[in-house]
């Protein structure tokens, strides 16, 4: 049963990437301009011949509907085609930047997570008193700083004020660390960015644990748990955080794939090598294939998730069936 | 949208600085930054800023310019320029290695001048093609023989124009696919060591630099910052040495200007020469009619936009040429002073008269896509001023392949924009009055349509002349003409701003500053 439900859904996922193929194909060919123009443009000095070279070696010279026929026939066959800026496989770029981009967002999502429940737990307890009016003020306030600026902020009193931690980057440059010393050195790097990050989900996921975990401690199962005379502490564990944790599954699948896409600005801030600013500088330069690879790239990966949230479900609350 | 700059220059200020990069002013590595990963280490291919900033360090030019643009030796030892103009004849060293060990010969100098740079470089493209025929006597001699005289000839030795290109790398290969675009071979003080995407480039000292005592630092990073604000801050607390043109926007950079530990230079770019400029479609009226672009002139007061808009870094352009560089002449300008009154009164002339409400014309300006930057706020300055006199203008916003399809498709009624002159105005500013340079898509050419047979022939003229003096008749006459004809909007002089650490010395060696590269910089 399972095995034929994630089967189906791989299926659903090649489907949703033909689609992104083809929308964003004609998203970016609506887009005025193209990577020849630019590259003129930035070069300062142009002649028709350059701009000529540009267009012939990019295919830009080509009738739209053969530009994508040629494209997705490389798809098909698994080749996302060369930059056109950076004159380098797309896949080899994306796959160079990835892990970089996923590592911040895991770190985000544990320290979001463990952060936001914790918090939301401790507020849960007594609904009401100074120690929930606290976490309830302070969710709202990480929630509604803008990261850039908490980012800058980060930046200024970690980096730069108190010289704690290495504001921008992955790893020290040049340093060449390997093995352990090379954990330990990204691992410094990896603090403000993924703590900025983290930030805004994690005061979603203090509001939602707060909000189920009062909606859950009403129940008759907790008063029997309770009349059993089994320790506060223990219901609040076992019983109550427990049969709070669904909404949370649906919030962290969710986040998974905004953080995907969606770390653009506090990569930029940083300096972090991921993903986001790939894309960003892909827009700028219109580099199509650069763009159109990590969109697809990035639809598999958010279809990917959603179906390892689904799967969860099952995991977390047994009576949640796949079919 | 918040400003961000300001809030963080707020924060800032409340903070004593401190570095976390602080192994010490000793440390003998220069760091600069760059916004993105270059597209390609290979100069000639994609002949940026940037990439000039990198491979200056990597490849070498024949001669190098001193600061009245006066050519000195570099690769080569000597050259000579025969009486007609049509012959330069160059002896190379014969002690200049390339990276890797192969003898850099006359060879390399008519594969560079005679195949590479032509084929892949427009600006190359626009000095060589007067080259007829290269002959190599010996192994250290060049002979180029010249179709017709050009004055220019020796500033396209300049690194930006001609860099030298090793043969034994290139020749016979696709020049655009070249594997060594990516890890170049040059005979600078620096040779590449490795590219970190998405971080770092690195380059090395070269052991066997010919120059003796260069470089004088170990090595170089550029180091990728992509926001202002980071570039601001490691500038300040010493992470990088050096801050290069626009890394750091004017509105900040009177920090660093105030700040004892950096030393600011603003004639790191003399070589390039900017100006920045208003664009106007001449195909389209009002713009065709001379007294509409005088009317334009009078009403903004150019002193102002240097000195309040962009913090005093920068000169009125009084004409075509900029100041700085060799046939500015002064006397044969006509002057465009701040006056409103006259502005009105040649709107009136030309029949624009106020209609109800007090407009007399409407028209666009497109903005430059440089984030809320320079040229935004000189446009936005400009809007007021022009509202002044009742010329009602709205801004568009763009962003880059936006604005350069539509400016290199006529499609606009004005816009700002900067041009370099490079050293001679037959490489760098003819390009925007030729009529032969009306060319529909491509952008930077004559993109405002001017039409001026006279002006035409006379840049012909001057670059085909032999003597200095010759050249510079026939380009005061140019500038005689195109000041009063309002043949463009020149706004004002650029300095782009270069800053770098106390703890380096002989960092700005000349008016091509960093495109030059770091070999004479050492620890102060």
């Amino acid at each position: 049963m399972r095995l034929r439900y994630i089967g189906l859904r791989l299926i659903k996922t090649v489907l949703v990437t033909v689609v992104v193929v083809l929308l964003s194909f004609f998203m970016i060919h609506a887009v005025p301009g193209d990577a020849a123009t630019v590259m003129a443009g930035q070069a300062g000095y142009a002649d028709e011949t350059y701009m000529k070279n540009l267009r012939a070696e990019y295919g830009l010279d080509q009738p739209l509907p053969v530009q994508l026929w040629a494209y997705v026939d490389r798809v098909a066959h698994g080749d996302l085609g060369t930059s056109f800026v950076r004159r380098e496989k797309v896949l080899s770029i994306i796959m160079e930047r990835l892990p970089n981009t996923m590592l911040l967002d895991a770190f985000a999502l544990l320290v979001a997570a463990g952060g936001g429940i914790t918090l939301g737990a401790m507020a849960a307890r007594r609904p009401g008193s100074a120690g929930d009016s606290a976490v309830t003020t302070l969710a709202m306030l990480f929630y509604a700083v803008p990261q850039f600026w908490l980012g800058m902020m980060m930046v200024l009193v970690f980096g730069v004020w108190l010289n704690w931690l290495p504001p921008f980057g992955i790893e020290t440059m040049g340093a060449d660390y390997t093995g352990l010393a090379r954990i330990a050195d990204v691992g410094q790097h990896i603090i403000l960015p993924g703590v900025t990050l983290a930030f805004y989900f994690m005061a979603s996921y203090a509001r939602l644990t707060r909000t189920a975990m009062i909606d859950v401690a009403d129940q008759d199962f907790v008063k029997t748990a309770r009349a059993k005379g089994i320790s506060e502490r223990q219901v609040q564990r076992r019983h109550i955080l427990r049969n709070a944790l669904i909404p949370l599954v649906t919030y962290a699948g969710l986040q998974a794939s905004i953080l995907v896409g969606g770390s653009v600005l506090v990569e930029n801030v940083f300096s972090w090598p991921g993903v986001g600013t790939l894309a960003f500088q892909a827009v700028l330069a219109r580099d199509n294939p650069l763009l159109l690879g990590i969109f697809i790239v990035t639809s598999v990966l958010v279809c990917l998730f959603n179906l390892i949230t689904d799967i969860a479900y099952s995991l977390v609350d047994p009576r949640v069936e796949l079919g | 949208m918040l400003d961000r700059r300001a809030m963080l220059g707020a924060a800032a200020c409340a903070l004593p600085g401190r570095s976390w990069a602080s192994a010490g002013s000793s440390r003998r590595v220069i760091t600069a930054m760059m916004t993105d990963d270059p597209a390609t280490l290979c100069y000639p291919l994609f002949n940026t800023r940037l990439t000039q900033e990198i491979c200056g360090n990597i490849n070498e030019s024949l001669l190098l310019f001193d600061w009245q643009f006066k050519p000195q030796p570099n690769l080569a030892r000597s050259f000579e320029m025969s009486p007609d103009g049509l012959t330069y004849v160059f002896h190379l060293r014969n002690d200049v290695l390339w990276h890797d060990g192969v003898p850099f010969t006359a060879k390399d100098v008519a594969f560079s001048c005679g195949v590479m740079l032509p084929q892949v470089n427009p600006r190359s493209r626009a000095a060589f093609s007067h080259i007829a025929s290269i002959k190599t006597p010996d192994r250290y001699t060049v002979e180029m023989r010249l179709s017709q005289p050009f004055s220019a000839f020796l500033l396209s030795f300049m690194a930006s124009n001609g860099p030298m290109m090793p043969a034994h790398i290139y020749e016979g290969t696709d020049f655009r696919t070249n594997p060594y675009n990516l890890k170049p071979i040059g005979t600078g003080p620096f040779k590449f060591a490795e590219w970190k995407r998405g971080q770092y480039i690195h380059l090395a000292r070269n052991e066997h630099y010919w120059k003796p005592g260069q470089p004088g630092m170990d090595g170089m990073y550029y180091r990728i910052c992509p926001t202002p604000e980071q570039r601001l801050v490691a500038m300040e607390t010493g992470a990088v040495d050096v801050a290069m043109a626009d890394d750091i926007d004017t509105v900040v950079a009177s920090r660093l200007i105030n700040n004892p530990g950096i030393v600011t230079r603003n004639d790191a770019y003399y070589g390039t020469a900017e100006i920045a400029i208003m664009e106007l479609n001449m195909r389209r009226w009002p713009f065709s009619d001379r007294r509409f672009r005088a009317a334009f002139l009078h009403a903004v007061d150019r002193e102002f936009l240097v000195k309040a808009i962009n913090f005093g870094h920068g000169k009125v352009a009084t004409g075509p040429i900029p100041s700085t560089v060799p046939y500015y002449d002064p006397k044969a300008l006509t002057l465009y002073p701040h006056d409103p009154t006259k502005a009105k009164a040649l709107l009136d002339e030309m029949g624009l008269k106020p209609k109800l409400g007090g407009s007399r014309h409407r028209f666009s300006i497109m903005l430059t896509p440089d984030g809320g930057g320079e040229m935004t706020r000189n446009a936005q300055y400009i809007k007021q001023a022009l509202a002044q006199v009742g010329l009602e203008v709205e801004l568009q916003a763009t962003d880059w392949p936006t604005q350069l399809r539509r400016s290199s498709n006529w499609e606009f009624d004005c816009a700002g924009n900067a041009y370099g002159e490079y050293g001679d105005p037959a490489i760098g500013t003819s390009r925007f009055y030729l009529s032969s340079n009306i060319r529909k898509g491509v952008p930077l050419t004559n993109e405002q349509g001017y039409v001026n047979p006279e002006v035409d022939s006379l840049f012909a003229q001057a670059a085909r002349a032999v003597t200095h003096e010759e050249a510079q008749r026939h380009y005061s006459r140019l500038q005689q003409i195109l000041t009063h004809d309002v043949a463009m909007l020149w706004l004002y002089e650029r300095y782009p701003l270069f800053f770098h650490n106390k703890r380096l010395k002989n960092v700005v060696m000349g008016p091509n500053g960093p495109s030059d590269g770091f070999g004479a910089t050492a620890l102060a």
